[in-house]
């Protein structure tokens, strides 16, 4: 089993190496490109934006509900929105939930490639195929950090929205609370970490779309395992970079 | 012209290909037959490249394979065209986008200059009208001819078909199987057909390569089929009784 771990991340670090290798050409890389932010960017917006929004709204009001003690000020339910959504949900839920939405999408339409010997015609053309297909979803997602950003602003609207319209906070209260004790780096930490996640994103599901066997069936299982693997990889990944760029 | 010469092929152990030797011809459509596990894909496959043979050589025309470095082995690839059994078109793209696919990844043709040689390639393939429309809103048999059209757009010199009857009727068959052969003379290419469609094989062979068992068994054309006396082939050949009846009369006005 630790063979086969082995085999499987040495030949996903291959497969990186051949992705930047022999590059398409451009008049044709450029249109791939275009089509992977349509498919990949703009087509998450809607999802994340609906996300964010109620999420931070429950948040908002889970913290305010559970903010029994009349001492504890209620401006705190805008710092804990703040804090949870840009900490944590934004980069990290938002991008297990892509890792169902985008990763999936990935890796069936790369594995039907592989079935329907699509691949196999790139390669016999003498074209790099992981080139071509993966590297433009590579370069796509660089935009993926300004879904995150949105999903902050709309996560912290959602959350104000939620506090001032259930009558839990004022919308002054809830205001002060987003501005105490700001750290700016908690957004550079964020979007350091959404970049990373990204790029886990859209490569881990190729991963699995490239080199999988079978038939259509095979696809949906590849589908479900990408999706596992990239959230295992995500959620790894958040805790290592939580203690190298929060712990003092 | 593609040259052969004493291929053996293993796979854990096993030889699929048995020393292979054989000449196929610019200008011809050679035909490679065999029943199902006779090693005709992975000669196919080996002469493409996609496997690389345990020993002998492989030609084209005068071009060592082996011996070629990374750029010169990618030269050739473009000097190639396939149709897959298939027809391996890329979903996300129109028919016309397909066609143009190589020309648009290969050359630094102009936009005008692609759709040009497109569209003239639709029209000889009689796929007017078809232009915008996506690989699953055509039937099957326009699949291949887009299959066999993106193949064709850029001049290759080599043509790969495997199996390019399988799910087809028998009237479309025919008009595929003549769609090859008119665009092998037509552009002086070598063109290998990979098939156990017997129809194809009397209609088009006109150089014919028979495996069995990794073994070259048998080569000729689609005449000399009819008068062959090799047990193993008239067994393949002749397994249904229609083609039995077609032997026997074909035979019966030749000797007339």
């Amino acid at each position: 089993m630790i063979k086969k771990a082995l085999t499987q991340i040495g030949l996903y670090f291959i497969m990186l190496k051949d992705v930047f290798s022999r590059p398409t050409k451009w008049r044709v890389m450029k249109e791939l490109i275009f089509k992977e932010i349509d498919d990949l960017i703009i087509g998450s917006l809607g999802i994340v934006s609906f996300l964010s929004f109620f999420v931070g709204g429950v948040v908002a009001i889970q913290t305010a509900l559970n903010l029994t003690n009349p001492l504890i000020p209620k401006y705190l339910i805008g710092f804990a929105t703040r804090q949870s959504v840009i900490l944590e949900f934004a980069p990290t839920f938002i991008s297990i939930i892509m890792a169902g939405k985008m990763g999936s999408f990935i890796t069936s339409s790369i594995g039907t490639m592989r079935v329907t010997e699509q691949i196999d015609a790139l390669e016999v053309m003498g074209i790099n195929s992981l080139n071509y297909l993966v590297f433009p979803k590579l370069v796509a997602i660089i935009l993926y950090p300004f879904v995150i950003c949105i999903s902050m602003f709309l996560g912290i609207l959602g959350g104000w929205f939620g506090g001032v319209m259930g009558g839990f906070v004022t919308s002054e209260q809830f205001i002060l609370g987003l501005q105490d004790t700001f750290i700016p780096f908690h957004i550079v930490y964020a979007l350091i970490k959404t970049a990373i996640f990204g790029f886990l994103l859209a490569s881990i599901p190729a991963f699995y779309g490239y080199y999988m066997k079978g038939g259509a069936l095979e696809v949906g299982k590849a589908s479900t395992t990408a999706f596992v693997w990239t959230s295992v990889a995500i959620i790894l990944t958040n805790y290592i970079l939580t203690q190298l760029l929060l712990s003092k | 012209m593609i040259e052969v010469k004493n291929i053996e092929k293993s796979f854990n152990g096993t030889k699929v290909l048995k020393g292979i030797s054989t000449v196929f011809e610019t200008g011809k459509t050679n035909l490679i037959i065999g029943q199902s596990g006779s090693g005709k894909t992975v000669l196919l496959k080996t002469l493409l490249g996609v496997h690389i043979p345990d020993s002998g050589t492989i030609t084209f025309d005068g071009r060592d394979y082996a011996k070629l470095d990374k750029k010169e082995k990618r030269d050739l690839r473009t000097e190639i065209g396939m149709v897959f059994q298939g027809s391996a078109l890329f979903d996300s793209m129109s028919v016309e986008q397909n066609i143009s696919f190589p020309l648009r990844m290969f050359t630094n043709k102009s936009s005008k200059e692609i759709a040009m040689r497109t569209n003239e390639v639709i029209e000889r393939v009689n796929l007017e009208g078809a232009n915008s429309k996506k690989p699953s809103e055509i039937s099957g048999g326009m699949q291949k001819r887009v299959a066999i059209a993106r193949a064709i757009v850029n001049n290759p010199k080599y043509l790969f078909c495997d199996e390019p009857n399988s799910g087809l009727d028998p009237k479309t068959a025919i008009v595929i199987d003549n769609l090859i052969q008119e665009i092998t003379h037509e552009y002086q290419m070598t063109t290998v057909v990979n098939t156990h469609d017997m129809n194809s094989v009397l209609e088009i062979g006109e150089h014919i390569v028979f495996l069995k068992d990794g073994v070259l068994v048998w080569n000729g054309n689609h005449k000399e089929i009819l008068r062959t006396q090799n047990e193993d082939l008239v067994d393949f050949v002749y397994s249904s009784e229609l083609f039995k009846e077609i032997r026997r009369v074909s035979l019966l006005m030749e000797n007339k």
